[in-house]
This record gives structure tokens, C-alpha cells and sequence, in this order.
């Protein structure tokens, strides 16, 4: 039977063009079917990445095509006392806001985790302030914070009458700081414990088990089993949510706009206020720029600190 | 500012219509202004000629309506179809520039304040139809002289076509009370009398946010009423001086009396608070009194409202500078005649005029001879806002016209060096420094 198909076989793959060969070489092929990902990628990511790089080395401003000042844009940065400003606040922010969101987000995942009455309810209703859009709950936050209409002072000097002024919470430089804060907190929350309960599930009882055969407490049975086993998600969600953070600009914008006396700006809003509305391109490309090695740094600590376990990689037995 | 209900849309409709009427009784009463001959310049239009024009949102619904049944008119009368497109205010400078830069796009642009001193080049010419409207309607006021001429020079670049300032909007009743029949025009006085309001628990307040239009408004004329200066007039940075030093001195005064919270005021929040009873003298446009008149639960207020120039201090005139439409023709525009004939058009006294009506004097005309436009009388109230365009004051005072004196605004330089020192940050001469060194910049080389 065989040997009148393998004559024939051969024979077929002796005619086969030159196109179709190119086609079967899989290097090419790889290649031709990158090709339309790659397009995308290098049109709507590189190309803009690369611009806005490029504009950082300009004094390009909107209306006038800027020339090539090399670093001077950097160095200016490096004597601007508002940069620096921004860089202290976007650390600041994205550092408390951080452990917040994940310090709550966590406990918040561990409650969601036990079994209580609605519980999936419970938990689409819990994803709520992370669905609406960011400039509708910015601007919800802008009147609780409004300096003569906040609910939270109504409730204080008319309501309750603990108070008999209002509220001054945008007003000045730290107080403003921690409310776009608890604005950043409130919003995050959702999506690290939704992600955190996602991790928590996938936990087999059966260690949990055999941990109370054991004779273990509640926290012994959290530090041992149920963190190490939520190290891994626990890494990319706060690689994301450093990123988020870090980058935030609508909260800050729709709020104080980077007030008062600049001293809620992050590096996001000021590059937006300078580069836009201030019309200085170049300089607003240079501070977006400055933003990057902060971002790789996030990136990398929280991969490094948190993701690098053996068996993660699935190769040790820890 | 303007918030659109379904009531108010019904409402607006309403207006609209009894706008359109009004209109036509504008076409009668534009007679009333009086018009010399001039000769008109030769504008032979090109064949065939189409235009497409640019200009920000309207600020009332009217103010749409009779500028396009304006340029109906014009198509009527030349046969060259025109094409209006209105764009958001935040979004026409950079529309001009994309317009400017690539050469592309429409044939002219209603942008506001410096646009064509940045785009000079780019720009045709407008002389002989300046000369032409000046002559025939009394000539050009300062304001509109500054923003449309090439500094230093007599060529028009720009033909502005109205402003809109910021003077004081107080409660009579509550300045009558602190024992002063208007606010004074000296700056001790004025001092006195925000002192007396606070006590009295009727505080003014006054933007120090974060404001494009309140914010800076105010800030100059912090600076502008001491005889201080952001620019001097070769271009160079002049804020870091005595005069501004005191200026912020007198403000960390006048802070002490404001309502709290102004730090953190945007565009909105004066008018928010005017409206509701909790400040009783503050710095607005005419929006302001509008909104409270048309509104039945605050019309009381509304009667109790007045305005006044914001006072003299030691400058020789009210320190305010509106923010101005200002039209310019590009380059790279078919049919430049076209274009010029119908901004020459529209500024004539039969489109004119109907058009400052439909806008209850929100703009201010460029032209003395509107003086006599009704819209001044119809509402005793609204009468000052006549003489906004009477400023010798600008943004980027007293330097050049220039992108570098409009990134200083947009960027609040002024406001916040005002900022800092009214919140104890810095001291006047540290945010006088500051104030220069951030100036300097934009101003580097220009």
C-alpha cells in the first residue's frame, strides 16, 4: 500500500513553487504573521513613544517647530523647584496610595473570601467605583472637597455643629495632598481586591486542611499558606497598579489642577499644564520623559522583590 | 458656567426665537450708530469663492444664531458660501496652530488675545480694512488697537471683535452697610472695606486657584494696580520689582479678609458662592448677573447686585484687560479678498450691532461708535461693560504681544506667585524671584 503513495508524494513535493516553499520556510512565516502586529505597534505605540522622546530634546512649542537643544530642557528641569516638586508628590502618592489600596484591597479580598449571604452581589457591587469613569468620580470628589459646598462639612458645622467652619481640604498644600489620596484609594481599591480574590481562590483548601490538622491559628495559617501562595498575583497587580498610580493624571486634573501653588502636581499634570495649555512642548515632552526611569524602577522592585521565587518559574521544589 | 437642563434647552429655544425677533429689531435700531463715509477698500472677490471660518462656542444661544444668519446674509449679498464652524474654547489655540503650521484648513480663524502676533507670518494682512472700520465708526479702542496691531507698528494683523472682562460684581446692600456707597477706588479704603464685610460675616472673595479667567484677572490687577508690571516693553521680565513686592504685601492684607477657601477656587467657584449668599463681593463677567437675574430664586440677589470697574488703585485706569475675540486672515487661504470682506462685513453696523444684542454684552465692542448700541441701555446694570475694550491694560503687560506672554498666563505665574505669598509659602520678595525666574523662561528668547 505504501509504496505507490510514497512515489506519488515525492513527486508532489518536487513541483512545488518557489512562493510555496518561501511560505513553508518558518522563519518567514513568523515573520509574515507578525507583520500586522508589529504594523499596529510601531504605528500607535513606537511612533508616539519616539516623538514624544524626541520633542524632550526640542524647545518645540505649539505654533513655532522647535530645533534640537540636546539636554537643555533636562537641565532646566534639574533647576526647576516645581519639577522637583512633582517628582517628590508622584513618589509620595504613589507610595502611600499604594499601601493603602493594597493594605485595604487585601483585607477587603479576605472578607469577600468567606461565605456570606449575596455574595457575588457583593462583589459586582464592590467593583463600582473602579467602573465608573475617572472623571466622573473626580468630579463627585471635587464638590466633597469644595471649599464652601462639601457634604463633609455640611454634615460637620450644620449637621452635627462639631465644627464652625468649613472644611478646608484643597486649600492648602498637605491636607490637598492627602485628599487626592483617599480620592486615589477609594478608587483603587476594587481592582486590587477583585484581582486579590481571583489569587485567593485558586488556593486549594486542602492545604488549608491539612494546615488545621496541624493545629495552626488563623495567622499562621495566612502567613504561611495563603500570602506565599498570593505572591505571584500579588506581584503584577502591584506592578500595574504602581504604574497606574504613578501616571495618574484625571484625579489631580479634574480636582485642584495641580493646585494650590502647584503643590499637588504630578509629573502627569505638569507635563500636560506645560506642554498644552502652556504651549512649551519641548519642556512638556522632557518632564513625561523624566517619568520613565521612576516607572522602570517601580517595575523592576516590584519584580524582583516579589516575583522572583523558583517555583514560580516552576523549576525548585520551595 | 453654562449648564444645560432640559428647562433650560425649552427655555433657551424660547429665547432663541424671541433673539431671532429681537434681531430684527436690531437691523432697525443699528442705524442708530452712527457711521462717517469712508471709501471701502477694493475687495474684488475671487470667483467662485467659498469660506471656511473658525470661531470659539457661543456664550448664549443668540449669539450662534445671529452670527450665522450674519453670514447668510453675507453669502446673500456676494453669493460666497461660508462655512462656520464653532470650537470649544480650550481647543481653538491649538487648532490654530495645527491650521498655521500645516498650512492648511480654514481660511480664517476667531481666536482669542495673541494669536496672530504667534502666527504673524502666516497671517495676511488686515490694514486697509482696520483703517476702513476705524474711520468709518470712530475709530479703534485701545484695547482693540493693541491686540489687532504688530507691536510697534501700524499694521493690523488681527481685527478683534469683542471682549469681555472682569470688574467687580457686589452686593449693595452689604457695601452700603460697611458705610460705603460703592467700593472705593484707592487701595487702603478698599482694604478698609473687605475688612468691615468680613466682620460684618459678608466676606468678598476673590480666585486664587487655578483660574484661567478669575484667577489671572485677579492677579493682575494685584500686580497692575500698584504699577507693577510682568513684562517691560522691550520684552524682558519686570515682575521682580518694588512695586510688585508691595502689591503682594497689600494682598496678604486683602487675603485675610476673603472668604475661606479662595486658594483652591476655580473658574465657577466665585459664582457658586455669589450665588448662594456666602460672598458678597467679587470679580466676574457679566455671566454672573445674568444667570442670577434669570434664575427666581436668585433674582433678589440679582437686584442687590451692582458692578463697578475694578478700582484705580495707583494705576491711572482700571486695571483689567478682557479677554479678546481677535480674527485673522492665513496665508494659505484661495480667496484672501473673500475673507476680508466678510470680517469687514461683519463688523459693519447692520450685522454688528444685532450681534452685540444677541449677546446681552458679554462681548464688548472694538469700535467706539457701538457706544450707542441698545444693548448698553437695556439693562442699566450691564452699561459699564460698554468700556471694556477702553483698557490700556493687556495680558503680557507692557511688553510685546507675544506666545511667551500667554504661556506666562496660562501657565499662572502671576497667579501663583499671588498664591504663595496669600498662603504663607513665601514671602513677597521670594515669590517676586520666583515669579521671574518662571517669566524668564518663557520669555528667553523672544
Amino acid at each position: 500500500m505504501s509504496v505507490t503513495t510514497a512515489i506519488d508524494w515525492t513527486k508532489r513535493r518536487a513541483d512545488r513553487s518557489a512562493l510555496a516553499r518561501l511560505f513553508d520556510w518558518k522563519p518567514f512565516l513568523v515573520f509574515i504573521c507578525l507583520l500586522p502586529a508589529v504594523g499596529l505597534l510601531m504605528t500607535f505605540l513606537t511612533y508616539p513613544l519616539g516623538l514624544g522622546i524626541f520633542l524632550a530634546f526640542t524647545d518645540t512649542t505649539i505654533g513655532r517647530r522647535g530645533v534640537w537643544v540636546g539636554l537643555e530642557n533636562f537641565e532646566y528641569l534639574l533647576s526647576d523647584p516645581l519639577w522637583w516638586n512633582a517628582v517628590f508628590y508622584s513618589v509620595f502618592y504613589t507610595a502611600v496610595a499604594t499601601v493603602l489600596k493594597f493594605g485595604l484591597g487585601l483585607w477587603l479580598a479576605l472578607l469577600l473570601n468567606q461565605h456570606i449571604p449575596f455574595k457575588s452581589l457583593i462583589r459586582a457591587i464592590i467593583l463600582l467605583p473602579w467602573i465608573v469613569p475617572t472623571v466622573l468620580s473626580a468630579i463627585a470628589f471635587w464638590w466633597i472637597y469644595d471649599p464652601q459646598f462639601s457634604i463633609i462639612s455640611y454634615v460637620f458645622v450644620d449637621v452635627l455643629g462639631w465644627r464652625t467652619t468649613n472644611i478646608d481640604f484643597i486649600g492648602s498644600a498637605w491636607p490637598a495632598r492627602f485628599s487626592l489620596i483617599a480620592a486615589n484609594v477609594w478608587r483603587g481599591i476594587p481592582f486590587v481586591a477583585i484581582s486579590l480574590l481571583a489569587g485567593l481562590q485558586t488556593i486549594s483548601p486542602s492545604l488549608y486542611e491539612a494546615a488545621l490538622l496541624d493545629g495552626s491559628t488563623a495567622w499562621q495559617r495566612f502567613r504561611f499558606i495563603t500570602f506565599p501562595m498570593l505572591l505571584p498575583i500579588l506581584a503584577i497587580v502591584m506592578t500595574f497598579s504602581i504604574i497606574f498610580t504613578f501616571t495618574d493624571f484625571q484625579l489631580v486634573y479634574a480636582i485642584t489642577r495641580g493646585g494650590p501653588v502647584n503643590s499637588t502636581h504630578l509629573l502627569a499634570t505638569l507635563a500636560f499644564q506645560r506642554g498644552i495649555p502652556g504651549g512649551q512642548l519641548g519642556e512638556g515632552a522632557a518632564i513625561a520623559v523624566s517619568m520613565i526611569p521612576f516607572l522602570v524602577v517601580a517595575t523592576l522592585f516590584s519584580y524582583f522583590a516579589l516575583a522572583r521565587r523558583k517555583w514560580q518559574q516552576g523549576e525548585g521544589n520551595d | 458656567m453654562l449648564k444645560t437642563t432640559r428647562r433650560n434647552a425649552i427655555g433657551l429655544s424660547a429665547a432663541t426665537l424671541a433673539a431671532c425677533a429681537a434681531a430684527e429689531r436690531a437691523q432697525a435700531q443699528a442705524q442708530t450708530i452712527t457711521a462717517a463715509d469712508a471709501t471701502a477698500p477694493r475687495l474684488p472677490l475671487e470667483s467662485g469663492a467659498t469660506l471656511r471660518m473658525l470661531r470659539p462656542v457661543r456664550f448664549v444661544q443668540p449669539d450662534e444664531d445671529v452670527f450665522r444668519a450674519n453670514c447668510a446674509r453675507f453669502t446673500q449679498a456676494t453669493g460666497v458660501q461660508v462655512r462656520v464652524d464653532f470650537v470649544g474654547w480650550e481647543d481653538i489655540t491649538q487648532q490654530t496652530a495645527v491650521t498655521a503650521n500645516t498650512g492648511a484648513g480654514p481660511d480664517l480663524i476667531i481666536g482669542f488675545n495673541e494669536s496672530p502676533h504667534v502666527y504673524a507670518d502666516k497671517l495676511v494682512e488686515l490694514s486697509d480694512v482696520a483703517e476702513y472700520l476705524g474711520k468709518r465708526y470712530g475709530g479703534w479702542l485701545a484695547l482693540a488697537q493693541r491686540y489687532g496691531k504688530r507691536h510697534g507698528t501700524n499694521n493690523w494683523i488681527g481685527l478683534p471683535f469683542g471682549s469681555t472682562g472682569g470688574p467687580l460684581v457686589y452686593r449693595k446692600s452689604a457695601v452700603n452697610a460697611a458705610g460705603y456707597e460703592r467700593p472705593p477706588e484707592d487701595l487702603p479704603n478698599f482694604l478698609d472695606l473687605c475688612r468691615k464685610l468680613k466682620q460684618a460675616g459678608k466676606p468678598s472673595g476673590f480666585a486664587l486657584g487655578n483660574a484661567v479667567g478669575d484667577g489671572n484677572g485677579f492677579a493682575n490687577w494685584v500686580v497692575w494696580s500698584h504699577n507693577g508690571f510682568l513684562v517691560n516693553e522691550d520684552g524682558t521680565v519686570g515682575i521682580n520689582s518694588r512695586e510688585t513686592v508691595a502689591a503682594l504685601h497689600y494682598l496678604k492684607e486683602l487675603y485675610a479678609t476673603f472668604i475661606p477657601g479662595t486658594l483652591s477656587w476655580g473658574d465657577v467657584s466665585n459664582n457658586r458662592a455669589y450665588a448662594s449668599n456666602e460672598c458678597w463681593l467679587t470679580a466676574n463677567g457679566v455671566s454672573l448677573y445674568f444667570a442670577l437675574k434669570n434664575d427666581p430664586a436668585t433674582r433678589a440677589i440679582a437686584e442687590d447686585t451692582e458692578h463697578m470697574l475694578l478700582p484705580k488703585g495707583l494705576a491711572s485706569a482700571s486695571p483689567m484687560a478682557g479677554l479678546t475675540l481677535n480674527a485673522m486672515v492665513f496665508k494659505h487661504s484661495r480667496y484672501p479678498n473673500a475673507s476680508k470682506a466678510l470680517l469687514q462685513f461683519l463688523l459693519e453696523r447692520e450685522q454688528m450691532d444685532p450681534w452685540l444684542n444677541a449677546n446681552l454684552g458679554y462681548w464688548a465692542h472694538p469700535l467706539a461708535n457701538y457706544d450707542a448700541s441698545a444693548v448698553w441701555t437695556s439693562d442699566p446694570k450691564v452699561t459699564l461693560f460698554r468700556d471694556t475694550m477702553r483698557s490700556p491694560f493687556w495680558i503680557g503687560y507692557k511688553g510685546p504681544i507675544s506666545e511667551a506672554s500667554a504661556a506666562a498666563n496660562a501657565e499662572y505665574v502671576m497667579v501663583q506667585m499671588c498664591a504663595s505669598v496669600a498662603s504663607g509659602q513665601a514671602t513677597p520678595e521670594a515669590a517676586a524671584r520666583e515669579a521671574e525666574r518662571r517669566a524668564q523662561r518663557f520669555f528667553r528668547r523672544r
